[in-house]
Formats: structure tokens, sequence, C-alpha cells
């Protein structure tokens, strides 16, 4: 048996060793933050709001056209997959007992690990090769498939959560099924819908991968669903990439705007759910 | 008594669409997993019966130009980086999570869970802006010249510190999955029996060894497929590896050369991609569906049993 010295200071250092896991964490997250802060606001002005990109080798222009161009796809994303996958959702839950449902919550979770670069390949399968361009819709069509099996299990277990007598009571006032899943059930879920909507509209926001070749980019201002289409996220790939100072620049302050957007939108989301609650 | 028997058939013909619609719509999660293979498959077609899969995998060229296409340097590249990233996030995770769980009260936890979540959320391109800027000039100057001086025998050591690399690629891995598999370990540990941990304590085990004996045997099964998750989220991360793996088709023993991987080629080459090429990349993009797959459904499993043990 070891000295009750030995044991107490293996107990000891372990304790240490777990508590400094804890840095591993917050160090690099204070540093992001901060950095993206502190340059993003640096690199930002009127003009980054509201101007084109400036060509190569010049200084100045904006990027105006970009953040109207991830609100413009994240629209048609969820305009195409909150419904299917809300939809989804409530069928896991309503009816999703048997076998099938079985299988489609299995596949739900098995595509919400696939890699959203694999979604845009499907994408510009399903999309760009038909139409013979790249365009917003490619790029929303690839958002949608990335947000639909989150929400399908996200809203399962909301719906599963209205209690059983709510139902039970609106059945045997003679409101028929239907009625009782969109007025009864769904209603009291919504809030924790909603919660979850916001969610991957945030996660859709943030990403590029599937963007790069769907959306691809677009240097001028866009309102076509079937042309290519700028983005945030896409514009700080390409700035970051590029060997010019003001564009570095630009992209720490695209940076810092998206972080903000997505933090706006998860702050309010979390603030809904814990309203929910109490 | 006629009215009823006129409603009902209404009432049910109501409730069988909205049943229809209802499948229709479970069933379209169904429909695009479908679309997807089908997808890739299509795309990667040319490429796969032309290279024949196997000679795929292990040729290690890769030259648009005299058409020659091999998955090698991407894959170990992939490997690499993710290996790395499990590596240094495993520990980091288990102890923060078990910190967490076992060392803090309650109300501590759910303080610190927030920055954790937090770190979560941000998006993969601006960890990969960081990284280009803040982490890889740290890995250059500081870090690999001292892993070159101490431990410079070893050929992962060995080379030029470059900066961007399988490196600085892996450590960019470690930092965004160390949330994923803490949150998930965190859930696990939540589930073990506070009557194991009093039993070890009643035999007068230190906290620590609690954990090792009681704690950790228990949870062991959820905390593999906790990894295994963040193992699939590490090979399939597309955006912060592009920008710091430093793109190059090679394979380098060195951990601070340069190289390549699945997702960084396609997101590098894709766009500007044809005929053959275009083909090839999809190939890529369906080794690393079949790969991921695979381990998302074992991560799953692991996590579902360690769950079930529970209840």
């Amino acid at each position: 048996m070891k000295s009750l010295l030995v044991r107490r200071s293996v107990d000891f250092t372990m304790t240490v060793l777990c508590g400094i896991a804890l840095l591993a964490a917050l160090i690099p997250l204070t540093s992001v933050l901060w950095l993206v802060v502190s340059r993003g606001i640096s690199g930002m002005n009127l003009a980054f709001w509201t101007h084109l990109p400036a060509p190569v080798g010049e200084t100045g222009g904006g990027v105006g056209n970009a953040i109207l161009g991830t609100l413009y796809i994240v629209a048609i994303a969820s305009l195409l997959g909150v419904p299917l996958g809300v939809g989804a959702g409530v069928y896991l839950a309503e009816k999703g007992d048997g076998p099938f449902g079985d299988v489609v919550r299995f596949t739900a979770e098995v595509l919400s690990g696939v890699p959203s670069i694999v979604v845009g390949l499907v994408a510009y399968g399903l999309v760009v090769l038909p139409m013979r361009r790249f365009s917003a819709l490619a790029g929303g069509v690839a958002l949608a498939v990335l947000m639909v099996p989150t929400l399908a299990r996200s809203t399962e277990e909301l719906v599963r959560l209205v209690p059983r007598t709510l139902r039970e009571a609106s059945l045997a006032l003679g409101i028929p099924e239907w009625k009782t899943s969109l007025r009864v059930v769904l209603r009291t879920a919504l809030p924790g819908i909603v919660t979850a909507i916001l969610l991957a509209v945030a996660r859709a926001s943030g990403e590029t991968a599937p963007l790069l070749f769907t959306s691809l980019n677009n240097q001028y201002w866009n309102f076509r669903a079937d042309q290519p289409t700028a983005s945030l996220t896409v514009q700080i790939f390409n700035y970051a990439v590029s060997p010019y100072e003001d564009w570095h620049g630009k992209a720490w302050a695209a940076a810092l705007v998206l972080l903000v957007v997505v933090g706006a939108l998860s702050l309010l989301a979390r603030f809904l759910a814990r309203s929910r609650l109490r | 008594m006629t009215q009823p028997e006129e409603y009902r058939p209404r009432a049910n013909l109501a409730d069988r669409a909205f049943g229809a619609v209802l499948i229709a719509l479970g069933g379209a999660v169904f429909v695009i997993a479908g679309v997807i293979v089908l997808e890739l498959a299509k795309v990667s077609g040319p490429a796969v019966s032309k290279v024949g899969l196997g000679h795929f995998i292990r040729a290690s060229d890769w030259d648009a130009v005299r058409d020659a296409y091999g998955a090698a340097p991407f894959i170990y590249g992939t490997l690499v980086t993710s290996g790395i990233a499990i590596l240094l996030a495993l520990p980091a995770s288990v102890g923060l999570a078990l910190f967490l769980t076992e060392m803090v009260p309650a109300r501590v936890r759910t303080i610190v869970s927030f920055p954790i979540s937090i770190l979560a959320g941000i998006p993969s391109v601006v960890f990969g802006l960081w990284g280009l800027f803040v982490l890889a000039p740290i890995l250059r100057h500081q870090v690999e010249p001292f892993l070159a001086r101490t431990l410079g025998f070893l050929p992962w050591f060995k080379g030029p510190p470059i900066g961007l690399g399988y490196l600085a690629a892996g450590v960019i891995l470690a930092i965004m999955i160390l949330p994923t598999i803490t949150s998930i370990a965190v859930e696990v540990l939540r589930t073990v029996p506070g009557s194991l941990r009093e039993a070890a304590l009643a035999l007068g085990a230190t906290r620590w060894e609690m954990i090792r004996l009681s704690v950790l045997p228990y949870a062991r099964a959820g905390i593999l497929g906790a990894t295994i998750l963040g193992l699939g989220r590490a090979l399939g991360e597309t955006m912060a590896v592009t920008m710091l793996i430093g793109n190059s088709p090679t394979i380098s023993a060195s951990l601070f050369a340069p190289g390549y991987s699945l997702p960084a080629v396609i997101a590098n080459e894709f766009a500007e991609a044809s005929g053959m090429q275009t083909s090839a990349l999809a190939a890529l993009g369906l080794i690393l569906f079949g790969v991921t797959l695979v381990l998302n459904s074992l991560a799953r499993a692991l996590v579902r049993v360690s769950r079930r043990s529970v209840a």
C-alpha cells in the first residue's frame, strides 16, 4: 500500500492537471475573441458595410455585397430546410415509433455527422451541374441539407416533451388528430422549436466549405437566385489567404460581423429557451 | 344520429392526409441520404471506374496536367492531422469533463459550460483566420524550434520550422473538437451512479482514486464514443485545415512539413476543376463520406449503449 502522502499528492496533481485543461479551452477562446474584436474594429468603416470589394491591388472598398449575399443564401436555405427539418421532427415524435421511424431517426443522426464539404459536392451535382452555373440557389440547397438532420432531431425531442395529458385532453374534446397535433401539441412546443431554428440558422450562416463551389463568389451586387453570389464566409477565406495587408484587415472585420451575427442569434436562442423554462 | 356518420369520414380523411404529409416529411430525410450517395457516386463515377478504387487510394501522384490522380497524400494528411488532434484534445477534454463533473460545484459547471459552448459555435473559417495570423507564427517562432531542439532526434520533429503544416492543422483541429468531446463526456460522466462514487470514497479512496477506479471504467464506452465523434468531426473539418496545412500534395514524416487533407484539396481545387479532375475530387469526397459514415454509426452506438446501461 502506497503511503497516504503519495496518494494525496497524486490526487492533488491530477486535480491541478484537470484544472489546467480548463485553460486549454479558455486561452484559445479569449485569444480568438480578443483578436477578432480588436483587429475587426480597426478594419471597419462605413465603406466596409456599403461598398463593393476593391479590385486587386487597390485599398478601400467593402463587403456590402457579401453581407447581403450571406443573408440571401441563408434565407433560401431556411425556406427549404426549416419546413423539412421541423416536419421530419414532428413525424419522428408523432408517428415515428415504428421500424420506419427508427430508420429515419438513425439516418438523421448519421447525416448530422456528414462533413459539410461533402454536402457541397452533393449540391454541386444536384443543382450546379443541371443549371450549368454556380448560383445562390445551389448554396442555399447545400445549407438546407445541413440544417435538416439537426433540426429534425431537436424538434423531435421538443415535441416529445409536450405532456401526453394535453394531447389527450384535446382528443377527448373531439378535436381531430391533425388539429390536435398542429394547434395544441405543436403550439406548445413552438418556443423551443423557434430556439432550435435560430441555432440552425446561426450555424448555417457560419458555413464556408459548402459554399465554395455552389454559390462561389461575386464581385458585384446580386439579387438573382440563379447567379453566383458572394458570401461573408467565402470572402473571409479569400481575403485571409491573400497576400495583401488591406485585405487581411477586411477579413478580420468580416469575421467580427460574422461572430456578432452568429453570437446574437445564439444568445437570442438561449434567452428564449431560458424564459420558456421559467 | 346521422351527423356523426357524415362527420367521421371527413375527419378521418384529414387525419389520413396529415399522417401522409408527416410520413413524406420523415421520408425526405431518408431521400436526402439517398441523394447524397447517388450524387457522389454519379460525379465520382468516371474517375473511380478509370483508375479503380484500390489503386486510387494507394497512388500518391496528384497532377491534373498529366491526369494522374492518387489519394494517398490526402488520406495521409487527414489521418495525421486528426491523429494529432485526438492526441491533444482527448486528455484535455476528459480532464476538463472530470474537472467540471467531479471537482467543482454545479454552479461553476453552468458558468464554465457557457464559454465552452461559445467555443463550439465559432465558425471554422474564423478559426482558420486566427490560426493563420496567430497560431502559425507562434508555432514557427517558438514551438517548432523548441521541439526540434529537444526532440529533434525523432523523425517527426525534423526539418525547417515553417509554421504551416501538419502540426498547425492538428493543433487547430484539437481546439475545435475539444468542446465536442468535452460536452458529450460531461453528459456521460453525469450518468455514473452516485453510489459507485460513495462506495469508493467509503473504502478510503482519494478523489482521484475514486475517479480512476469507479468513474472512468463505468464511463469508458461513452468516452470512446465521444472521442470517435470528435474524430469524425476532425476528419471532415475543411476551412481551418485548408488555411493551415500548407497545401502540398506530398507525404512527409516531419510534422513541421506542409501537407494536404481530403477536404482541403476539394475546397481548393473543385471550383476550378473540370473533366476527370472534378470526378477524382468527388471520389475523395466519397472516401470521406464513407469513413465518417462508419465512424458516426459506431460512435452513436457506443454513446447509446453507455446511456442504456444506466436505465
